[in-house]
């Protein structure tokens, strides 16, 4: 469920980026305390861009861990479960550092002289 | 034919983000407080929201925009407390959006009486999940969390629990027939989101609603001396 929504929200960014351009690759950050799973990403990835110009377009996602940072003691740390208070002196005073990704980073797209009939139908969404 | 790598780095919600800010700047502009109340589906929203405005809450004037999937049965059943009440459908999407996203918050406005409330609570669709990625223009989060879901939630839903402001733990009526250990709840709310401000509340016999409604007035007259500073 909520990757479908996440699938929909990157393709949007990347269809804006794009220009009607042909896309082979979309490279994705995800944070792990997003709670994304890759795999399902993925799944609906190729649901959501179907159709698309980046109906051909491979997502590559790079999973980012979480890094907390307690202002009391300065203590720097990866949570290994949800727990939002400082592993070294328990402060409650805690900034994620990394780990709330969702960032599209780059596209890759196909330049082209003369683009093909069928990428032309589907980037075409005016009336005929 | 070559290839260009186009760098973006742009957060993947930036465009939903963009429209949340826009509404949430109608909604100042008019003097409206918003709260994006959010919960599991069947936590007691729609109960406690009955409760909550069964009688006028001070010199405050409430307006309710519902979020479903499908259908007006919530809308219907808020419908006699006399509050102008907007029903928004997430059907038209694919399937059936499982959330409210900005764009379609957007699109209720012109339904909304803006001038004619001070706050505004959107009852978003039941899910733990993806509500807590979309904001809608909200000022404040609050969430609904029903002791028979079990005390693990916020651990399992920990996005969800660290993105409200308040969590109004309900049915409490029901503890002495459950095995779950409110105490346990708690804490695994405050181990994922440290000091949030908590509540237990029953909407089938009422404890605890006071408290609630003087939350929602309170943050509602401290949004209108936060407007009034500006001017």
């Amino acid at each position: 469920m909520h990757e479908l929504s996440v699938a929909s929200a990157v393709l949007e960014t990347a269809q804006r980026h794009a220009e009607r351009r042909p896309v082979t690759l979309v490279a994705l950050r995800v944070g792990r305390l997003r709670q994304v799973v890759p795999d399902s990403l993925s799944f609906y990835w190729e649901i959501v861009a179907r159709g698309t110009v980046c109906d051909q377009a491979r997502l590559e996602i790079d999973e980012i861990d979480a890094r907390l940072h307690c202002a009391a003691c300065g203590h720097d740390w990866t949570p290994g479960w949800p727990e939002f208070h400082c592993a070294a002196c328990g402060a409650s005073d805690v900034t994620v550092v990394a780990g709330e990704e969702l960032e599209v980073e780059y596209i890759e797209v196909q330049e082209h002289e003369a683009v093909t009939a069928g990428r032309e139908e589907a980037a075409c969404t005016g009336p005929r | 034919m070559h290839r260009t790598k186009v760098r973006i780095v742009e957060d993947a919600l930036d465009a939903n983000n963009t429209i949340a800010r826009a509404n949430r700047d109608d909604f100042d502009r008019h003097g409206v407080t918003v709260v994006n109340l959010m919960s599991a589906p069947g936590a007691g929203k729609t109960t406690l929201l009955e409760r909550v405005l069964a009688e006028p809450l001070g010199d405050i004037r409430v307006g309710v925009l519902e979020g479903d999937v499908q259908g007006s049965y919530d809308a219907d059943r808020l419908a006699s407390l006399h509050v102008p009440v907007v029903q928004l459908n997430t059907d038209s999407g694919f399937g059936g959006e499982c959330h409210l996203d900005a764009n379609m918050v957007r699109s209720a406005l012109p339904s909304l009486p803006l001038h004619d409330i001070d706050l505004l609570v959107i009852e978003n669709v039941g899910n733990l999940v993806c509500p807590a990625e979309f904001r809608v223009g909200e000022d404040v989060r609050a969430m609904v969390c029903s002791v028979t879901e079990g005390e693990d939630k916020p651990l399992k839903y920990p996005l969800m629990f660290r993105s409200c402001e308040l969590v109004v733990i309900n049915k409490l009526d029901l503890l002495p027939h459950l095995d779950v250990d409110l105490d346990r709840l708690l804490y695994n709310l405050e181990a994922v989101h440290p000091g949030v401000r908590t509540m237990t509340a029953s909407a089938r016999t009422g404890d605890g609603v006071d408290e609630l409604r003087r939350w929602l007035l309170e943050l509602t007259a401290g949004h209108d001396r936060g407007a009034a500073a500006v001017v």
